[in-house]
């Protein structure tokens, strides 16, 4: 080459080629997301449904659901500092369930995320844990699909229950004096879904005639509902 | 085959295997070894990114000027895990999901960057793509084989989480339904064990070949010694 090889021209050279290795690797990943984008969507849109399948049946309700939901500011009741998505599901217009993310922060190993449905009729009609970090083997039967006892998960021992007129004194493990199961050697990791899954059931039924009549998208800040 | 493209194989499935021999990758080989399915994934995954970098790389070879190789090294890494992270995103969601961060983590995999510095950056691409399979594949066998073990012993099974794959199938039980578990071969500890033992294995199978070899001596096959490690 016959350029002359100086500092100044070293520097421009490389830092040209390095912007325009940029540039290109940037367009590389730009036209990716771009063309990802649509079924990226379409899983987390899939894998939403199929969480909520799993709580409430999808052929008791018939509205847009995932669209349908607003957001609550509840951290005493719902545990969640920055907001919770409520889902509202409805049949030909009438209340049918409320779907409420909770988190319950004193697990085992740390915040356990909680999806749960209250019926209309103030009945579980089911809980999951969708984020936690309890120990693999043994805390980790919150989540059915982690549950060695395949034939009754512990979580399902949620579905039909109640709270007794708005009170949720007997919402404990057996050990605490409470009517729920724990299993032996992780009752952290129980007492902690309980206990979350308690105060969002109290809330969604202190607060379910705000919850169904709120515009969908909005923000509610809402107190009160939380017992215990 | 030639002998070269044997070479790039023997180097990368045993003699400088990256998870036993190079030591390279270990954050992502103790973390996701936890079920062999996961350790597989990962596998296949890194599998695409080493070949795809080592490609890039070696294609570009002659444009990249010496001063600044590292950063674009760094570069196109970071620019194919992402577009390998969004695939997965979009067409194995689940399975995203339960290897969370570690596909992002292979951008700081030390071996996708030492075989680029050490093979494609001096290598024609038809090789180096060879050279990065070659080394994934080394990387695969070393995590599927830490998997089925710490699977095995940590809960009993092998094939838990295949439902993320194939839907509807489901682990097998190989110890039978009443096995308790040995906790500590799933958490962190149990892998560092089960490496070691691995790692143990390799070098007492070497050092045999290694003693037999002596016992009779044979013609010198250039570049057929073993290793002492």
């Amino acid at each position: 080459m016959s350029t002359e090889y100086t500092a100044v021209r070293t520097s421009i050279r490389t830092a040209s080629i390095l912007t325009l290795f940029a540039v290109l690797f940037t367009a590389a990943m730009a036209l990716t997301y771009r063309y990802t984008k649509p079924d990226i969507d379409a899983a987390v849109a899939e894998v939403k449904r199929k969480l909520i399948a799993e709580v409430l049946a999808p052929g008791r309700y018939d509205n847009a659901l995932l669209e349908d939901t607003i957001t609550v500011l509840a951290p005493d009741a719902l545990g969640v500092d920055e907001g919770s998505l409520v889902y509202r599901a409805r049949k030909n217009g009438e209340p049918v369930a409320l779907i409420v993310e909770a988190r319950a922060p004193d697990g085992y190993g740390g915040a356990i995320d909680l999806v749960v449905a209250v019926g209309a009729d103030g009945r579980l009609t089911g809980v999951r844990a969708t984020q936690y970090k309890e120990t693999p083997g043994l805390g980790d039967y919150i989540d059915p699909r982690k549950d060695p006892n395949k034939a009754s998960p512990w979580i399902d021992q949620f579905v039909g229950r109640s709270t007794q007129a708005g009170s949720t004194a007997t919402w404990k493990v057996r050990k605490d004096g409470g009517d729920f199961d724990a299993r032996a050697g992780a009752t952290i990791s129980a007492r902690a879904v309980i206990g979350a899954t308690a105060r969002a059931l109290a809330y969604a039924e202190a607060n379910q005639a705000r919850l169904f009549d709120a515009k969908t998208g909005e923000r509610l800040a809402t107190t009160g509902g939380s017992a215990q | 085959m030639s002998a070269f493209h044997r070479d790039t194989w023997v180097n990368g499935l045993w003699k400088q295997n990256p998870g036993l021999v190079q030591l390279l990758g270990l954050c992502p080989i103790l973390a996701v070894s936890t079920t062999m399915v996961n350790a597989v994934s990962l596998g296949l995954a890194t599998i695409l990114v080493m070949a795809l970098a080592n490609l890039s790389v070696a294609i570009l070879r002659n444009f990249i000027p010496y001063e600044i190789r590292i950063p674009v090294f760094i570069l196109v890494i970071a620019s194919l895990v992402t577009v390998v992270d969004l695939l997965f995103n979009a067409y194995l969601h689940e399975l995203y999901l339960v290897l969370g961060i570690f596909i992002p983590l292979i951008v700081t995999n030390c071996i996708v960057l030492a075989r680029i510095e050490a093979f494609a950056a001096k290598n024609d691409p038809l090789v180096s793509t060879f050279d990065g399979i070659a080394q994934g594949v080394g990387l695969l066998l070393v995590l599927a084989v830490l998997g089925t073990l710490r699977e095995l012993i940590g809960a009993g099974t092998v094939f838990g989480g295949i439902d993320l794959i194939v839907e509807g199938a489901s682990a097998i039980k190989v110890l039978g339904e009443g096995y308790p578990g040995f906790l500590i071969a799933i958490l962190p500890p149990g892998a560092f064990f089960a490496l070691g033992c691995l790692i143990a294995a390799y070098n007492w199978i070497n050092s045999r070949a290694a003693a037999r070899k002596r016992a009779t001596p044979a013609p010198v096959v250039p570049g057929d010694a073993v290793a002492e490690h």
